[in-house]
C-alpha cells in the first residue's frame, strides 16, 4: 500500500527555492533513508511534509494515505498519522512531558472521532513505553526538554513517537548530537516500531544512524532534488566516497565532521 | 435574583428608599447629599457616616494617581451613579437575552446552568437553592465561630469590630481611589475568625454563590486572630455582566500572632471589545498587615480581565517573623492595561516575602509589573525574593518591569530575578506537530509559563484558572 506520494514538490524558504521538484514512493512497512549534504534541502523536505510555516510549497503535489497532505494544517497532519521526530526539539517551560503528551494524544484521539484517554489508561501506556525506551519516571515531571541533554532530548522524541504511534514517522537528523550510547537506545526504540503498517522516513547526513536502523531504501538528496535511489549499499557507498559525485564538491565529504 | 440571606434584611430600606425618591437609583453625581443618601439607606451609625464624610472632603481635592503606566480620559466623577445600580430595569428574563458571547465563555468554563443564570444577572424568582446552600454553609461557620457576611450586617451587628479594624490598614488618605471608596462603599465582604480557628472551608464555594451582588466599590475586611487560619478567594473566572465602568475596590487584611490569610482573587471584569472600546476601570487597593508574630498573608492574583487594571495587593510585615507573599498572573490582550504588582514593608525582624510575578501580553496590550520592597532599619535579617517573568504574544504589545527596592538595614538579603520571553513559533509548530491546534498550544504554553502561580490557587479555581486564561487569549495569534 502506498503511504506517502511526493510527486514534483517544489518550496522556497525566505524566497529562495530549496525543494527543487522531489519525487518519492513509501510504502507502509518500509524504511527510507533520506541522505544528502548539508544545505541539499533535507530537513526542508521533513519541514514541508509536516506543515511548518514558513516553508512555502510552489509546485508539486503531496499525497498521504490517499489524503491531499498539502491542504491540513499542521495538527491535522498529526492527527492524520505523521510524526516528525525533530533535529532539535523545542522546550516548553512549566509544561511536564505527561501533561503535554496527554494533551496531543487526546488532541489527536479526538480528531480521529475517538474517545479520549482516560488519566489511568494514559498513565498505563506511558509506563509501559518508557520503561521500553529505559526513561526515568522523573523526566517526565519536568518541563517539555527543559534541562535536558541531548540524548535525553532524542529518548523524549522516540517517547512522544511510541505513544503517538504514526503511521509514518519522519526522522530528522535523530543522530545529531547523540552519543553511541544514546544513538543505540533511540534505534532500538525506532526499530521497536517497526511493523507492515507503518512506515520510516529517516533523514541523515552520517550513515552511522544507519548501521542501526536499516534502511530497505535509500536516496540522495542535493541540491533540491533526489539523484540516486537504491538499496541499503547505497548508503555505504555514501560512507565511502561522499557526495562530492553530487554536488561537485570534493570537499563535502559524507564523514567529513569539519563540514 | 440571587441573594444571599443578609441582603433580605436590606430589602427594607430598600423599598423605603424607593418611595422617597420614586426610583431604585439615586441621581447622577457625587455630593455630600448622595453620601448622606447610602449612609442612611443602609442605616449606618453616626460614626460611620462621619467617616464617609471625612473621606468625602477629603477625596474633593485630592489628586488621581498618575505614576502607573496606565492612559485613560478623564473621569468624569459627576457622571455616574453612586447608589443602586440600574437592576431590575435592564434584567434579563431568561438566558435567551443575554449576550452569546458570554454564555459561550461560561459553556467552555464549565459553569453551571443555575449558576450562569445568577452570573449573567438573569431576573430568576427561584434562587431557592443558592439561599438554603448558603444557609447551610453558614450554619457550618458558625459552629466554628467564623463570622461571614456582608460589610453592612457587620456594621449592624459587629459594630465594635468594624470601628476597630475598618480603614486601619488601608486609610481613607491612602490615595483618591480609595478614598472614593472610603465614602461611598455599598457593599463587602466581612469575615472574622476567632483565635486559634481554622476556618473549616474555603470562603470561595459561599462567595461564588453571593458573587452576583458584588458592587461597584466594594469593601472587604478580614480579620484573623491569634492563630487562625482562613482561604479566601473572591472573584469568578466567569464573566461578569455589569454596566458599571469604574470600580474602586479596598480591601484590607489584618493577621494576628500566628494567624495565617490566604486570599486568591480571579478577576475577569469585561476587558472591552477586540478595539479596546468599554471594560471597566479596575481601580484596587488592596492590603494586609501581618500585626502579630508570625503571621502570614498571602496573595494570589489571576487578573485576565477590566479594560484597565490597578492593583497592588501588598504586606506589611509588621510582627517579626512573619511572611507575606504575592503571586500574580496578569493577561492583557487586545488593549487592555494592567499595571499591577505588590508592596513588601519590613518592619519587624526576621521577616520574609517572597513575589512571583508573571505577565502575559497580547495584542496591543500594556502589561506593567511595579513593586516596592522597602526594608526599615530595624528590620534585621529581613529577606525577600522576587521574580518577574513576561511573556510576549505577537509584536504589538509590551511588557514592562519596574521594581522599586529601597533598603535601611545592611543584613537584608534581596534577591531580584526577571525574564522576558516571547512565545516562539518553534514552540507553537512542535505543539501543533503532536496534534495540538494553534490555540490550545499558546493555552499550554502559557499555562506552562504561569504554573508557579497558579498553583496556589485553590484546586477547583486552578483548573478554571487554566481554562480562563485559554480562552481570553483566544484570538491572540493566527
Amino acid at each position: 500500500m502506498t503511504m506517502l506520494k511526493i510527486e514534483n514538490l517544489h518550496a522556497e524558504v525566505g524566497g529562495r527555492e530549496v525543494l527543487k521538484g522531489i519525487n518519492l514512493t513509501v510504502k507502509a512497512g518500509e524504511v527510507h533513508a533520506v541522505m544528502g549534504p548539508n544545505g541539499s534541502g533535507k530537513s526542508t523536505l521533513s519541514y514541508v511534509l509536516a506543515g511548518r510555516p514558513g516553508y512555502e510549497v510552489t509546485k508539486g503535489k503531496v499525497t498521504f494515505l490517499g489524503q491531499d497532505l498539502l491542504a491540513l494544517a499542521p495538527e491535522g497532519r498529526a492527527a492524520a498519522g505523521m510524526f516528525l521526530a525533530f533535529q532539535y526539539p523545542v522546550e516548553i517551560p512549566g509544561v511536564s512531558t505527561t501533561m503535554f503528551l496527554k494533551t496531543a494524544l487526546n488532541a489527536v484521539r479526538k480528531a480521529r472521532g475517538e474517545k479520549e484517554f482516560s488519566p489511568v489508561d494514559f498513565l498505563k501506556l506511558q509506563k509501559e513505553k518508557m520503561a521500553q525506551l529505559g526513561m526515568d519516571a522523573e523526566m517526565l515531571k519536568r518541563g517539555v526538554n527543559v534541562g535536558f541533554s541531548g540524548g535525553e532530548k532524542k529518548r523524549n522524541e522516540a517517547l512522544q513517537m511510541a505513544m503517538l504511534a504514526p503511521k509514518l514517522a519522519i526522522l530528522d537528523e535523530t543522530d545529531s548530537g547523540l552519543d553511541i550510547d544514546a544513538l543505540k537506545v533511540v534505534a532500538e526504540g525506532v526499530n521497536a516500531l517497526r511493523s507492515k503498517d507503518r512506515a520510516f522516513l529517516v533523514i541523515t547526513h552520517y550513515q552511522r544512524l544507519l548501521k542501526h536502523i536499516k534502511p530497505d531504501i535509500v536516496h540522495v538528496l542535493a541540491d533540491g532534488k533526489i539523484r540516486k535511489t537504491g538499496g541499503p549499499e547505497l548508503a555505504l557507498e555514501l560512507e565511502d566516497k561522499g557526495y562530492a559525485e553530487y554536488t561537485g564538491d570534493a570537499a563535502l565529504r559524507a564523514g567529513d565532521k569539519s563540514i | 435574583m440571587p441573594i444571599a440571606p443578609e441582603t433580605l434584611l436590606d430589602k427594607k430600606y430598600e423599598a423605603g428608599f424607593v418611595t422617597e425618591i420614586e426610583s431604585d437609583r439615586a441621581p447622577k453625581g457625587l455630593s455630600e447629599d448622595i453620601v448622606r443618601l447610602i449612609s442612611a439607606k443602609k442605616d449606618e451609625p453616626e460614626w460611620l457616616l462621619a467617616q464617609r464624610l471625612k473621606a468625602y472632603k477629603h477625596w474633593l481635592d485630592m489628586p488621581e494617581p498618575r505614576w502607573a503606566k496606565v492612559s485613560f480620559p478623564p473621569i468624569d466623577y459627576q457622571d455616574a451613579y453612586y447608589y443602586a445600580a440600574p437592576k431590575t430595569a435592564t434584567k434579563p428574563k431568561s438566558l435567551d437575552e443575554v449576550d452569546p458571547k458570554l454564555l459561550e465563555t461560561y459553556k467552555k468554563l464549565g459553569i453551571p446552568l443555575r449558576e450562569q443564570e445568577m452570573l449573567a444577572g438573569v431576573a430568576v424568582d427561584a434562587v431557592f437553592d443558592s439561599v438554603s446552600v448558603a444557609t447551610t454553609f453558614r450554619e457550618k461557620l458558625a459552629d466554628a465561630g467564623v463570622i461571614f457576611c456582608s460589610i453592612s450586617e457587620a456594621v449592624r451587628k459587629y459594630p465594635e469590630l468594624v470601628q476597630k479594624y475598618l480603614g486601619s490598614v488601608v486609610p481613607y488618605t491612602d490615595n483618591k481611589h480609595a478614598c472614593l471608596n472610603a465614602a461611598v462603599f455599598t457593599d463587602g465582604t466581612f469575615v472574622y475568625i476567632p483565635e486559634g480557628v481554622r476556618c473549616p472551608m474555603e470562603l470561595s464555594t459561599y462567595f461564588r454563590i453571593n458573587e452576583a451582588k458584588t458592587g461597584q466599590f466594594e469593601r472587604t475586611l478580614i480579620v484573623a486572630e491569634k492563630g487562625s487560619y482562613v482561604s479566601y478567594l473572591e472573584g469568578c473566572t466567569a464573566p461578569m455582566r455589569d454596566e458599571n465602568q469604574l470600580h474602586a475596590a479596598v480591601v484590607e487584611l489584618i493577621a494576628m500572632e500566628d494567624a495565617e490569610i490566604k486570599y486568591s482573587t480571579v478577576q475577569n471584569w469585561y476587558p472591552g471589545d477586540e478595539n479596546g472600546k468599554g471594560g471597566i476601570y479596575n481601580f484596587v487597593t488592596k492590603r494586609g498587615i501581618c500585626k502579630g508574630a508570625r503571621s502570614k498573608i498571602s496573595w494570589t492574583q489571576v487578573e485576565t480581565g477590566s479594560a484597565i487594571t490597578w492593583k497592588y495587593p501588598s504586606c506589611i510585615l509588621q510582627g517579626d517573623d512573619s511572611v507575606g507573599e504575592f503571586y500574580s498572573v496578569a493577561l492583557t490582550n487586545n488593549y487592555q492595561q494592567a499595571d499591577t504588582g505588590t508592596k513588601m514593608i519590613h518592619i519587624g525582624k526576621n521577616t520574609k516575602s517572597r513575589i512571583i510575578s508573571k505577565g502575559i501580553s497580547a495584542g496591543h496590550s500594556n502589561n506593567t509589573y511595579r513593586g516596592l520592597v522597602r526594608i526599615s532599619g530595624r528590620a534585621e535579617n529581613a529577606r525577600n525574593f522576587t521574580q518577574c517573568d513576561s511573556l510576549l504574544i505577537g509584536h504589538e504589545c509590551g511588557a514592562h518591569t519596574v521594581p522599586y527596592i529601597e533598603n535601611k538595614n545592611m543584613s537584608a538579603m534581596l534577591e531580584h530575578e526577571a525574564s522576558t520571553s516571547k512565545i516562539g513559533e518553534d514552540q507553537l509548530f512542535y505543539c501543533r506537530q503532536r496534534g495540538i491546534g494553534e490555540e490550545g498550544a499558546v493555552a499550554l504554553i502559557v499555562n506552562g509559563f504561569c504554573r508557579e502561580v497558579l498553583q496556589q490557587m485553590p484546586m477547583e479555581f486552578a483548573v478554571e484558572a487554566q481554562k480562563l486564561v485559554a480562552i481570553s487569549l483566544e484570538g491572540a495569534v493566527g
